[in-house]
C-alpha cells in the first residue's frame, strides 16, 4: 500500500492507483475533461491532454517539488507524496486552459445539441468563468453528416474519447487525430465523410463526445410533420432497452421501467396507433430459431453447404461491422432481418391490409437506443416501391426530448397498454436490450422445439453478464449446444477471428455492437463513464423479464395468430420474403479525391 | 609502385556537397590521374569539417593546408602548385577576420584552436564509405573491447562514471538510462538512435552520421550489449538522403565484417540495426513520440511513466539516445571512463556539438568542451559578430531555448548553467544576433516554428501556444497593450506548467527569456509602437528629410507602389499609407536623404 | 568478404591498415613525430629531390621512425640541392643541403634516431609559413 497526503488528507492506496482515483477515494473531487472511464468494462480514456486535472506535487518521490504540474488522471501515486488539488498555481492553470479551450470553441451553447449535458459548459460553470480573455482564430472545419452521426468537429476538443472507443472498444478505426498543432482534430482517414468510411454508425463515439462535436441526427421534426399529417397513419413501435433508460431523463433513478408511462405518452404525442419492438422480437425468435435448428441439423446431417456457427443479425451496427470486416463470411449470420425491420415489414403488410390502410399512407416511426437503427431503415433492401419499411427512427433522447416539447413528464403520466396486435410480447423479447439476450431467447424457444420438452428453468443464467466475451453449453436433451456471446465489436472481432480460424466452435454467437448490448446504445441517455447506470438498466431488463405472464417467444398469443393468419410457418416462403434479407461486400469501402 | 605523399581531404557533407563539393572530387581525380599522380595522391571525400561558412572544403595532408571556398576550376591550381611544387594556393586559404592574414594551417584558424573534437572525431577525417578507414582508426575495438573484456555491468558502469550525459538536450545521464533498461526482464529488447533532428538550423547529429557512420553502429551494439537487446532501430529522417546512404553504406560493411549480426567477434552476442524513416515531425524526438511514429501510430508524445525502458517499441524494454550520445560511447569504451570524465565542467562532462549560426563571421559546427564560455565560442572560434556589428543575444537551445545577453557571456555552457540562466543546452543550435534583430519578432519566429511543429494532443500547447502567437503577432504590428504583456507571460507560465511533453513544456522559453531579458523592447513595441532594430514593419516609415533631398527622383522611380512624389530638383515625399515598407527608395537615395523613423 | 571473428583479428586488422591513414594520423598532432620537409622546387625535382623523398620515405619505415614527409615549395638554397628540413619534436628545425640517397640515411639513423649532429646543415635565416 501507498501512503500519500492530498489536500492535507491521509490517503492510502494500492500501488498503481492515480492520483485522480486516490483523490476520488479520499472523496476529493479533481475536475476532469479528457479523462473518461466505463468502470469494469474495460474502458479508460486518459490521453492526458486536457490538462484540466493538473494538480501541485509539493512533495514528490525523491522528496523535492515536482518541477510542474501533474495530471491526475495520468500520474501514479508513490509513497508519501503530498498533493494540492486546488492550490493558487493549480487554479490559475486549470482556468487558463479552460479558458483556452473555450478560446478555440463555439459558443453557441443554447443551440448545441449537448447543451445542458455538455461537460465543458459544466466545467466553465463549476471554474466560473464569465469570459474569454484570449481571442483569435477559431478552428472552422465543414460539418460531415451520415444518416446517423453529425461531427461538428469546430467543437471538437481532442480528447480522443472518440478515437478512443472506435479503435480499441469497436476495433472500427473511422476515427483517428488528423494534422498537426492548432489544425489537429479528429477525423476519418483522409478527413473523408463517414459515410465512405469503415464507419458503422455505432455512435459510441457520440455517446462518449463530452461536447457538442459528435450528436445524433435530428429526426424529430420530420416525425412531427407526419404525425400532423392528416393523410398519415403513424404506428410507434418501441425498443426494449428505450424503457429502462428513458426515465433518467426525466430525473428517474437509472434503472426504473417506464413501460406504460412510454406507451401513454407516445399517444399524447399523437400516434395513431402504439406498438411494442418487443413483438417484433419474439417474431425474429421465431425466424431465427427455426434458422439455429435447421442449420444445427442438416450440419449434423453432413451437409457441406451449411455453416456454423449462426450469427445473430438484429444489431445493425454488427452488420455494418461484418459486412466491412468479414466479406468471407457473409453467408454465416442468421439471413433473419432486425426486430425493428419485422415490424415495419408486417405493419405495411398483414396490418396494413388488416385495417385497409395504404401502404404509401402509413408511417412507422422507431423510437431505438440506437443511432445505428437510423441507418438501417434507409437500407435499400428495406425499401418496397420506394416506400421503406420503417420511416423514421428517433433515439431515447430525441424521444425525450419530443417529450419536453409537449411540456409532458414522464413522472407524471399514467401506465398505459400498448396497442393490439403489435403491442403484445413476451418476457423473451424484453432481454433483447441486453447483452445475452436475444440467444436466451432463442434458446428458450430452439429448447423446446427442439426437444419437445417444457423448459424447467427458464432462466439461463449462464448467458447473462456483463463480461466482454462468454460462452457457456447449453444441453439440448443430450446434445450439446455450444453458445457464444461477444458485446463491443472488437470482441466480436476478437471471437469471430477465432471462428474463422477454426481455433474455437460455436453453435450460435451472438453480438451486439454497444457495450452492454442495446442498454448502453449511443441513442440512449448519456451515462458520462457511469458504468453502474448500465448495470441498473441490465438489472431492469431481467426485472421486466421475470414480471411477464409469458416468457417464451413461442408463446405470444399475437405471434401464433400471425403464423395461422399470415405468414403459415417460420421461415416459410412468405417469412423469407418478408422476414429475411441478405448482406453485402462493403470491404472495399476507402474512396479517395474523384 | 610509389608511395603516397599527400592526402586530398574533401568534404563530402551536405554542405560542401551542395556547393559543387562531388564535381572538386572528380576534377581531382581526372586531373591527378592526367598528371600521371594517382598513385602518389590519394583523394578521399570525408564527412563535414564543420567550417561550412566557407565551404566547400578542401584539406590537404600532411601539412593541414585548409582550402576554403574551393571552386571545381581552382582543383587545377591546387594539384600544379601544391602537389606537384609544394606551394600553397594563397588565395583559397583562410583569411583571418581580424589581422587580415591568411592561414593556412587549420590547426592555427580561430575556428579550430579552441575546439575539442571527440563526438566529431572522426568527421573530415576518414572517408565515412569506408570501414576500414574506421578500422584503421580504432573503430569497432570500444565494442570489441566491450564484448571479450566486460560484463554488461561493467560497460554500464563505465558510462555512469564517464558523467556522460544526452545529448538530446534533456541532459539524463545515459549510463543511468542504460541501467534502468538493463534492469527490466524481456524476451526482446530494443535499441534506438534517436536521429530526429529537427531543430532549425542544426545539423550536429547529420554530420556526426554522414561523416562518422560507423561509429553510431559501434556504440548502438555496445548500449545492445549493455542492456541486453539483440535489436537496433535508427529513426531519421527523410529529409537526410545522404546520411541515410551512408548509414546504409556503414551496416552493410559492419555485416560482411561479422560486426553486426550474429556471434559478433566470437562473443556469442547478436546484434543487428534497421532504419526507420519519420516524416521530419520536430515532436518525434520527443521519444515516446519517436516510438509511436515507429510503431505506425500518429507521432505524438504519452505520459510518462511508463518510461520506454519499462514499455518503449512495441511496448518492450526501449533504451533511446541521441546520435550524438551514442557517437561519444566507442572512446569512452576505449578511453575509460576517468580520460572522459576529466574534460568538461563539474556536472557536464565531456563536449558539446554546436550548430554555430547567425549574424556570427565563423558559422559551422563546433565542438568544445563542456563549461566554454559563451564569449569564446561566439569571439574565438565564431569570429565575433558579422560586419563588426554589436552583439545582442544568443539563442541556445533551438525552440525550446531562450535568448540570453551579453550579461551571460561569460557563463561557462553546461546543462545547469544554461538553464539557470533560462535558456536550455537542447540538441545544440547555437543562432547570435546583433542589433538588427528584433526580439519580439525572434520570440515570434521560435513560437511560429513551436505551433507549427505541436502535435495538437495537449490543450495549453495546442491552443495556448496559438494565442501566445496571436498576441506576439499583435505586438509586432503595432496593436499590442500592457494587458497583452501581461497575458502573455501568464500564458507562458501555465503552458511551461500545464504541457504534456518537452516540446511543449518548454516552448515558451523564448518568451519568457526575452520577456526577461528584454522587456524594454517589448514596452517600446506597445507603449512607444517602436522596433528599434528596424524589423517590425508595421512600427517604423521611411521620411524623407527636405534638406537633403535634392528631387533626383531615383527614389520615385524605384518605387514599387508609387507612394512617393514630388517634383524634379524639389524635395519628395512618401505617402505613408501606400508605403509597403519595402526599403527600396532608402537603398537606391545616394544623399542619405531617407531614413527610418 | 571474411568476417572478423575476435578482438585480437579487429586488432590485427587495424595494424595492417593504420598504414594507410598514417599519414593523416600523424599530421594531425605533428608535435608528436619528426617532420621532414623536402624543397620541391623545379631546382629541387632537377636535383633528384623526389627520388631522394621516396627513398627516405621508405627507409623512414624501415627503421620505424614516425615521421611526416611533406613536400614544399623553394626554401631558397637552390645552390644546395636538394634541400631537406627536419624537425624533431620539440626541437627546431634544422635544413640539410645536398642530400643524396647515402646523406638521408644518415641524417635518419645518425640524427633522427641518435640525436648526432652531422655535416651539411644550412643555418636558418628566415621562417617559413606553414
Amino acid at each position: 500500500m501507498i501512503k500519500l497526503t492530498i489536500d492535507n488528507k491521509p490517503v492510502e492506496v494500492a500501488e498503481g492507483t492515480t492520483i485522480l482515483k486516490a483523490a476520488r477515494q479520499a472523496g476529493i473531487h479533481i475536475p476532469t475533461l479528457c479523462y473518461f472511464e466505463l468502470a469494469g468494462m474495460n474502458f479508460e480514456n486518459k490521453p492526458g491532454g486536457c490538462r484540466v486535472c493538473v494538480v501541485e506535487v509539493v512533495k514528490d518521490f525523491n522528496g523535492r517539488p515536482r518541477r510542474n504540474l501533474a495530471p491526475a488522471c495520468a500520474t501514479d501515486c508513490v509513497d508519501g507524496m503530498v498533493v494540492l488539488t486546488h492550490s493558487q498555481r493549480v487554479i490559475n492553470a486549470r482556468r487558463t486552459v479552460v479558458e483556452l479551450i473555450l478560446s478555440d470553441h463555439p459558443t453557441d451553447c443554447l443551440t448545441c445539441a449537448k447543451s445542458g449535458q455538455c461537460e465543458l459548459q459544466k466545467l466553465a460553470q463549476n471554474l466560473g468563468i464569465r469570459e474569454i480573455p484570449y481571442k483569435g482564430e477559431q478552428s472552422t472545419y465543414r460539418v460531415d453528416m451520415s444518416p446517423s452521426i453529425i461531427r461538428d468537429v469546430d467543437k471538437c476538443i481532442m480528447c480522443r474519447r472518440c478515437e478512443n472507443v472506435c479503435n480499441n472498444i469497436q476495433s472500427v478505426g473511422a476515427l483517428s487525430a488528423v494534422n498537426r498543432g492548432f489544425q489537429a482534430v479528429v477525423a476519418p482517414a483522409f478527413e473523408q465523410d463517414m459515410v465512405d468510411s469503415p464507419c458503422v454508425m455505432c455512435g459510441q463515439c457520440v455517446q462518449v463526445c463530452p461536447v457538442g462535436a459528435l450528436s445524433e441526427v435530428d429526426d424529430t421534426r420530420k416525425v412531427m410533420m407526419a404525425i400532423n399529417d392528416p393523410k398519415k397513419t403513424v404506428v410507434v413501435q418501441t425498443a426494449p432497452a428505450v424503457r429502462v433508460a428513458i426515465g433518467e431523463e426525466f430525473g428517474m433513478e437509472p434503472g426504473t421501467i417506464v413501460t406504460g408511462q412510454l406507451a401513454s405518452v407516445l399517444r399524447q404525442l399523437g400516434f395513431d396507433y402504439v406498438f411494442d419492438t418487443d413483438f417484433a422480437a419474439d417474431l425474429t425468435i421465431m425466424e431465427e430459431g427455426t434458422e439455429l435448428l435447421n442449420r444445427i441439423d442438416r450440419y449434423t446431417k453432413g451437409d457441406k453447404s451449411v455453416r456454423l456457427p449462426i450469427l445473430t443479425s438484429c444489431c445493425p451496427g454488427w452488420v455494418n461491422f461484418f459486412e466491412h470486416n468479414f466479406p468471407d463470411m457473409l453467408d454465416v449470420p442468421s439471413t433473419a432481418k432486425s426486430p425493428q425491420q419485422m415490424f415495419g415489414a408486417i405493419a405495411k403488410s398483414y396490418w396494413a391490409e388488416k385495417m385497409g390502410i395504404n401502404r404509401e399512407d402509413l408511417v412507422v416511426v422507431s423510437i431505438m437506443p440506437c443511432l445505428a437503427k437510423k441507418y438501417e431503415c434507409k437500407r435499400e433492401e428495406f425499401y418496397v416501391n420506394g416506400n421503406p419499411d420503417v420511416d423514421y427512427v428517433l433515439s431515447t433522447r430525441e424521444l425525450a426530448r419530443l417529450i419536453k416539447q409537449f411540456n409532458l413528464d414522464l413522472k407524471e403520466v399514467e401506465a398505459q397498454e400498448f396497442d393490439d396486435p403489435l403491442g403484445e410480447s413476451t418476457g423473451a423479447a424484453v432481454i433483447f436490450g441486453a447483452t445475452g439476450g436475444v440467444i436466451e431467447a432463442a434458446t428458450r424457444t430452439a429448447y423446446e422445439v427442439f426437444t419437445g420438452k417444457k423448459l424447467e428453468k427458464i432462466d439461463f443464467t449462464e448467458l447473462r453478464g456483463l463480461e466482454g466475451i462468454r460462452d457457456a453449453w447449453v444441453d439440448f436433451n443430450g446434445t450439446p449446444i455450444h453458445i457464444g456471446i461477444a458485446h463491443g465489436l472488437k470482441n466480436a472481432r476478437t471471437l469471430l477471428e477465432k471462428v474463422r480460424e477454426g481455433k474455437e466452435q460455436f453453435h450460435a454467437i451472438e453480438v451486439m455492437a454497444c457495450p452492454g448490448g442495446c442498454i448502453g446504445g449511443a441513442g440512449q441517455p448519456y451515462h458520462h463513464g457511469n458504468s453502474k447506470i448500465i448495470k441498473k438498466r441490465f438489472d431492469a431488463i431481467y426485472e421486466e423479464d421475470r414480471n411477464k405472464p409469458i416468457r417464451k417467444s413461442h408463446e405470444n398469443p399475437s405471434i401464433i395468430k400471425l403464423y395461422k393468419e399470415f405468414l403459415g410457418e417460420p421461415c416459410g416462403h412468405k417469412s423469407h420474403e418478408l422476414l429475411h434479407t441478405h448482406y453485402f461486400d462493403k470491404s472495399d469501402h476507402v474512396e479517395i479525391g474523384e | 609502385m610509389a608511395k603516397i605523399k599527400t592526402h586530398v581531404l574533401c568534404c563530402g557533407g551536405t554542405g560542401c556537397k551542395a556547393s559543387a563539393g562531388d564535381e572538386i572530387i572528380a576534377n581531382f581525380k581526372s586531373i591527378l590521374k592526367e598528371k600521371g599522380l594517382q598513385d602518389e595522391v590519394q583523394v578521399i571525400k570525408t564527412g563535414c569539417f564543420g567550417f561550412c561558412e566557407k565551404g566547400p572544403i578542401v584539406k590537404m595532408m600532411p601539412d593541414n593546408t585548409f582550402y576554403t571556398q574551393v571552386t571545381p576550376s581552382d582543383v587545377q591550381k591546387i594539384v600544379e602548385e601544391h602537389i606537384i611544387k609544394g606551394r600553397k594556393v594563397t588565395d583559397l586559404l583562410y583569411l583571418d577576420p581580424e589581422n587580415q592574414q591568411h592561414v593556412a594551417d587549420s590547426k592555427h584558424m580561430g575556428f579550430y584552436k579552441k575546439q575539442l573534437r571527440i563526438a566529431l572525431r572522426n568527421c573530415g577525417f576518414i572517408n565515412p564509405e569506408d570501414i576500414n578507414e574506421f578500422i584503421s582508426r580504432g573503430g569497432y575495438e570500444g565494442l570489441g573491447k566491450a564484448l571479450s573484456e566486460m560484463t554488461p555491468q561493467d560497460v554500464i558502469a563505465e558510462v555512469t562514471a564517464s558523467g556522460l550525459r544526452g545529448r538530446g538536450g534533456a541532459g539524463f545521464p545515459t549510463g543511468v538510462k542504460w541501467g534502468l533498461c538493463a534492469k527490466n526482464e524481456a524476451d526482446q529488447k530494443y535499441v534506438v538512435c534517436n536521429a530526429d533532428e529537427g531543430d532549425p538550423g542544426a545539423f550536429m547529429d547529420r554530420s556526426i552520421m554522414e561523416g562518422d557512420p560507423h561509429s553510431i553502429i559501434e556504440a548502438m551494439a555496445i548500449c545492445g550489449y549493455a542492456i541486453g537487446a539483440t535489436k537496433g532501430l535508427v529513426y531519421i529522417r527523410a529529409e537526410y538522403p545522404l546520411a541515410i546512404e551512408r548509414l546504409q553504406i556503414a551496416i552493410r560493411q559492419a555485416r560482411e565484417y561479422g560486426l553486426l549480426g550474429t556471434d559478433i567477434l566470437g562473443s556469442g552476442f547478436d546484434f543487428d540495426i534497421e532504419l526507420r524513416y519519420g516524416a521530419g515531425a520536430f515532436v518525434c524526438g520527443e521519444e515516446t513520440a519517436l516510438i509511436h511514429s515507429m510503431e505506425g501510430q500518429r507521432g505524438e508524445p504519452t505520459f510518462k511513466p511508463p518510461f520506454p525502458a519499462v514499455s518503449g517499441y512495441l511496448n518492450k524494454p526501449t533504451n533511446v539516445n541521441n546520435v550524438e550520445t551514442f557517437a561519444n560511447i566507442p572512446i569512452i569504451i576505449t578511453k575509460g571512463a576517468d580520460w572522459f570524465a576529466s574534460i568538461g565542467s563539474e556536472k557536464s562532462k565531456g563536449t558539446k556539438v554546436f550548430a554555430l549560426a547567425g549574424q556570427i563571421n565563423n558559422v559551422g559546427l563546433i565542438e568544445v568542451p563542456m563549461g566554454t564560455t559563451l564569449r569564446d565560442i561566439i569571439y574565438e572560434i565564431g569570429g565575433g559578430i558579422k560586419n563588426n556589428r554589436q552583439f545582442k543575444a544568443v539563442q541556445t537551445g533551438g525552440p525550446s531555448g531562450g535568448c540570453l545577453t551579453s550579461k551571460h557571456l561569460d557563463t561557462p555552457i553546461d546543462y545547469e548553467s544554461l538553464m539557470a540562466a533560462g535558456s536550455m543546452m537542447g540538441s545544440g543550435g547555437l543562432v547570435v544576433m546583433d542589433e538588427t534583430s528584433c526580439m519580439v519578432a525572434i520570440a515570434k519566429f521560435y513560437l511560429e516554428f513551436t505551433c507549427e511543429e505541436s502535435c495538437g494532443k495537449c490543450s495549453p500547447c495546442r491552443i495556448g501556444n496559438k494565442r501566445m502567437l496571436e498576441i506576439l503577432d499583435k505586438i509586432t504590428k503595432g496593436n499590442g497593450t500592457m494587458q497583452d504583456l501581461q497575458e502573455l507571460r501568464n500564458l507562458a507560465d501555465v503552458i511551461k506548467d500545464t504541457a504534456l511533453c518537452g516540446l511543449g513544456q518548454t516552448s515558451p522559453n523564448p518568451v519568457l527569456s526575452t520577456l526577461d531579458n528584454f522587456w524594454d523592447e517589448y514596452v517600446e513595441h506597445v507603449v512607444d509602437k517602436k522596433c528599434r532594430a528596424g524589423v517590425c514593419k508595421s512600427l517604423m516609415s521611411y521620411e524623407i528629410d527636405p534638406a537633403k533631398c535634392i528631387g533626383c527622383g531615383a527614389c520615385k522611380r524605384v518605387c514599387p507602389q508609387d507612394a512617393i512624389s514630388g517634383e524634379k530638383k524639389m524635395a519628395h515625399h512618401i505617402d505613408n499609407l501606400k508605403c509597403i515598407k519595402c526599403g527600396a527608395c532608402y537603398e537606391k537615395c545616394k544623399f542619405g536623404a531617407i531614413s527610418i523613423k | 568478404m571474411a568476417k572478423v571473428k575476435s578482438l585480437a583479428e579487429l586488432k590485427a586488422m587495424k595494424e595492417k591498415l593504420q598504414s594507410n591513414i598514417d599519414l593523416r594520423e600523424k599530421c594531425d598532432n605533428p608535435e608528436s613525430v619528426v617532420q621532414i620537409k623536402v624543397a620541391m622546387a623545379t631546382c629541387g625535382i632537377a636535383s633528384g629531390a623526389k627520388q631522394v623523398m621516396e627513398h627516405m620515405m621508405e627507409k623512414a619505415e624501415e627503421l620505424k621512425i614516425s615521421a611526416v614527409f611533406t613536400q614544399t615549395g623553394c626554401m631558397g638554397y637552390c645552390h644546395a640541392e636538394p634541400t631537406i628540413e627536419v624537425k624533431l619534436p620539440g626541437k627546431d628545425p634544422i635544413v640539410f643541403g645536398n642530400v643524396d640517397n647515402k646523406k638521408a640515411d644518415e641524417i635518419l639513423e645518425k640524427y633522427v634516431l641518435n640525436n648526432e649532429l652531422l655535416d651539411g646543415i644550412i643555418p636558418v635565416n628566415y621562417e617559413i609559413i606553414g
